[in-house]
């Protein structure tokens, strides 16, 4: 069963590891029998399709679940809605063929928004932008397992733009790359723009699979 | 900008920013304007440490039943949090309004530990409030503490306008109408203050005096105004009231992060070092239907993967076999019949003594085969008939072979150095019997089989039989703690033990006085916070703190106490008379055992305190015998 669902406001300091043991448990209070995994430590089975970073809100994510028995997607999506808490919709369900592949290994990339109270006129925001996708690296610090390591963040920025918002805001839609072989970070972006300490907020808005080409 | 933008820039720089944000599923919202009295009901540790605590769970259901009442959650920020919170200057707030602590009309702090004081002092300071009691006055929320450790008031006395001592379930209405009636009045709060006073099992400490010997030991507390109790007796509940079937569902990993009801509250071992054993008398048993009714809500209302039954001693439950065949069957893996199954069942305390295989078999059953924990104590039948604990070594090891044969790896052991009459041989013993639960480990399951050691320092605690016991001193325990150190180390065998400074800090807030309060507000100021984290204690700031305030550390912990001294805590009475404290004591020297009292009435005074309650109730909810016709 695959479940699209917007994570909002109220959820978005949740983890990814939380949010899936909350989709877990909204599941047990629904009543849906879920899967569990085989083996020594028997698990609920469940994807989503990609982690959303910390801080930011999710208009149109994907979770993969297994159930035991069926269930009509109508159904499921009925005795779900009551018992999510806010901050967690459910927007479609729909049956996917058991056999197909991981959401995981189909993902590809998913598009950000991210609005900016700054007052900097757009066109300057502009300049930026451009400059950094005329950088042919982009390296950036990261804190993995303990260490720093260096890497480039420039393969995995597909595409960024610019337009106004209101009152003085500033709108910067961008798609990275998000795929089993690595993903950009939105928030990577905004502090190489010199945006990270200026208050924004930040949304995904789309994801890609890989039949979506 | 407001508190959410603020937020919006902090929360993503702080470690799991969710610990603020509130929101869990069934937490309550209430309309601030239509409430009038309101109440922050803090927790002096991190989040995942308070959500975990049942006896906060329990008053937030209760406030929020009631009509024009509120009350929301709050935690003591990180460290990196506070450090946020200042440098924003935005107050501590309440979870649900995001409104300053300030702001509300009470604050309750639940305080189970003695750890948690600079924690207290930098959570009033966070909200902008000033720290001691005298400074605050009508333009203040009022600040309460109960819990375990508030069984010995007298170190908060200066921080704390009121304590609630015992079950707080009906406590907590009489205060909130308390409030309420004064806010309506327009009351001073020393009138506030007068009439908390009157009402059973609050303790307002300015009301009293206190006078010392000139060898510091306390010559008498005296109430300075006519209508203050003396002493204050603790307030328990007859009967143990519905268990709450709708709480909170973290988002955050909490350390219990699981569903709990109690099952039973007290216990009838007596062990003489056990605080809570003491303190929570008369043991009172919840009815199997009412906890399997109330397991199936929970379960349907939260979505739980795991039930605990909690408990001082969870195995000395009446019922208790009856009570897990029949969970497993609703709720287990397997042929659930309703519900989504799969639940695991966890007993957190067990007693080597009423562990039946039945029992093991049927946790087996619920799949989860993490470890097995029981808590000897000491590791020697002697020294077990000095701290009232008497088990035997071979019962131990033929419950320890049943586990490991059940499939269970990880067999956990609890030990205490520092009883009273401890020798060198008591030390070598925990060694000698963790190797041989080694060694039955090994037959069952060859190299998997795992011990773990645990072995904490005895703190001498008020209203125990061992209130009267001299702390042991630093080289002895350090020397004890290398001897574990050398002989315990090996395949499958691990050991824990604990800083000997975290324990002296313990001791001396454990058997304090109000004295205290100068030291304790003088090492918050140097610093002090999460004084129960070892990455966090410091204990420098300690040291200068008693240094500073001319602070005999010695006096409270390891100066021998006489049987006719007066304690700073005696004006607290928990039921358990001091007779029978120091009778018990006297027993302890001899080695003499009291089994379990609900085979024999020993007489502790818990029924003589609580005749009514007694009578109230019906013959088989008491560990305490019915009443004789008098």
């Amino acid at each position: 069963m695959r479940i699209g669902f917007a994570k909002g406001e109220p959820l978005k300091y949740i983890s990814h590891l939380d949010l899936a043991r909350t989709w877990e448990r909204a599941f047990r209070r629904a009543g849906l029998p879920v899967a569990y995994s085989q083996g020594f430590n028997p698990r609920p089975r469940f994807q989503i399709a990609a982690a959303l970073p910390v801080g930011v809100t999710g208009r149109a994510e994907l979770l993969d679940v297994w159930l035991s028995e069926p269930v009509a997607p109508e159904e499921v999506g009925a005795r779900l809605r009551p018992v999510l808490p806010s901050g967690l919709e459910v927007s479609t369900v729909e049956a996917v063929a058991l056999r197909a592949p991981s959401l995981q290994a189909q993902m590809r990339a998913a598009d950000y928004r991210a609005v900016v109270h700054s007052q900097e006129p757009v066109e300057s925001l502009r300049g930026r932008v451009q400059t950094l996708l005329d950088a042919p690296t982009l390296l950036r610090q990261r804190h993995h397992k303990g260490q720093w390591q260096t890497y480039d963040l420039r393969p995995f920025v597909q595409t960024v733009a610019v337009a106004a918002g209101r009152g003085g805001e500033s709108v910067i839609e961008m798609r990275l790359q998000a795929s089993p072989q690595g993903a950009g970070r939105a928030d990577e972006v905004l502090d190489v723009l010199g945006l990270s300490l200026i208050p924004h907020s930040v949304e995904r808005t789309t994801l890609y699979l890989e039949f979506d080409k | 900008m407001n508190v959410e933008e603020i937020l919006d820039l902090i929360l993503p720089t702080v470690a799991k920013p969710a610990r603020y944000t509130g929101g869990e599923w069934n937490s309550v919202v209430k309309d601030w304007e239509a409430c009038d009295v309101r109440w922050a009901l803090a927790f002096p540790d991190i989040y995942e440490i308070g959500m975990s605590n049942l006896g906060l769970a329990i008053l937030y259901d209760i406030l929020n039943c009631q009509p024009g009442v509120l009350a929301e959650r709050v935690y003591a920020p990180w460290v990196d949090m506070e450090q946020a919170l200042r440098a924003a200057r935005l107050p501590l707030f309440g979870l649900q309004s995001r409104r300053s602590l300030a702001e509300f009309d009470v604050i309750g702090f639940s305080l189970p530990y003695e750890h948690l004081y600079t924690n207290l002092l930098n959570m009033l300071d966070l909200a902008g409030l000033p720290v001691l009691a005298l400074g605050r006055d009508e333009r203040h929320p009022l600040v309460i503490a109960g819990g375990g450790a508030t069984y010995n008031p007298e170190p908060l006395a200066d921080f704390v306008d009121a304590f609630a001592l015992g079950d707080g379930e009906e406590v907590v209405l009489d205060i909130t109408a308390a409030i309420r009636e004064a806010k309506q009045a327009g009351s001073t709060r020393e009138t506030l203050l007068r009439q908390l006073a009157e009402i059973p099992g609050v303790y307002v400490p300015r009301l009293y005096g206190v006078r010392y010997h000139a060898d510091g030991t306390v010559a008498e507390v005296r109430p300075a105004v006519p209508r203050a109790p003396m002493p204050v007796r603790k307030r328990i509940v007859a009967t143990l009231p519905p268990p709450i079937t709708r709480p909170l569902v973290p988002y955050v990993d909490t350390i219990h992060n699981r569903a709990a009801i109690e099952i039973q509250r007290g216990c009838t071992r007596g062990c003489r070092f056990c605080h809570a054993g003491m303190v929570y008398r008369p043991l009172r048993e919840r009815p199997v239907d009412e906890i399997l009714d109330a397991v199936d809500a929970i379960v349907a209302n939260t979505g739980f993967e795991e039930i605990a039954l909690l408990s001082l001693s969870s195995s000395d439950y009446s019922q208790i076999e009856t009570l897990v065949r029949e969970l497993v069957s609703r709720h287990g893996a397997e042929g659930a019949d309703s519900g989504p199954g799969h639940l695991s069942i966890s007993l957190p305390s067990l007693r080597i003594e009423s562990v039946s295989v039945n029992l093991m078999e049927q946790l087996q059953a619920t799949g989860r085969r993490s470890s097995f924990t029981f808590a000897p104590e000491a590791a020697t039948e002697r020294l077990r008939g000095v701290i009232n604990k008497p088990i035997s070594n071979d019962d131990l090891l033929s419950v320890a072979e049943e586990v490991y044969n059940r499939g269970w790896k990880t067999v956990k052991l609890y030990f205490m150095i520092g009883h009273p009459s401890q020798t060198l041989d008591d030390v070598a013993a925990i060694v000698d019997l963790a190797l041989e639960v080694r060694a039955v480990g090994r037959r069952a399951l060859g190299r998997k089989a795992q011990v773990n050691v645990s072995v904490s320092t005895l703190v001498p605690k008020p209203h125990t039989p061992f209130q009267w016991v001299p702390l042991a001193d630093e080289a002895d325990v350090r020397a004890q703690q290398e001897y574990l150190k050398d002989h315990l180390r090996g395949p499958g065998l691990k050991l824990n033990w604990y800083n000997y400074q975290e324990t002296l800090l313990e001791a001396v807030l454990s058997r304090g006085d109000r004295r205290l309060g100068a030291a304790i507000h003088r090492a918050w100021e140097l610093g002090a916070r999460f004084d129960g984290w070892s990455d966090q204690f410091k204990v420098e700031a300690w040291r200068q703190a008693f240094r500073k305030t001319g602070t005999e550390i010695g006096f409270y912990t390891w100066r021998p106490r006489s049987l006719d001294e007066v304690f700073p805590w005696d004006l607290i009475d928990v039921g358990v008379s001091k007779e029978y404290l120091a009778r018990d004591y006297q027993a302890s020297h001899r080695g003499e055992t009291r089994l379990d009292c609900r085979e024999q009435c020993y007489a502790c005074g818990i029924l003589t305190a609580f005749k009514e309650q007694r009578a109230g109730s019906p013959a088989e909810a008491w560990g305490c015998p019915p009443l004789g016709p008098s």
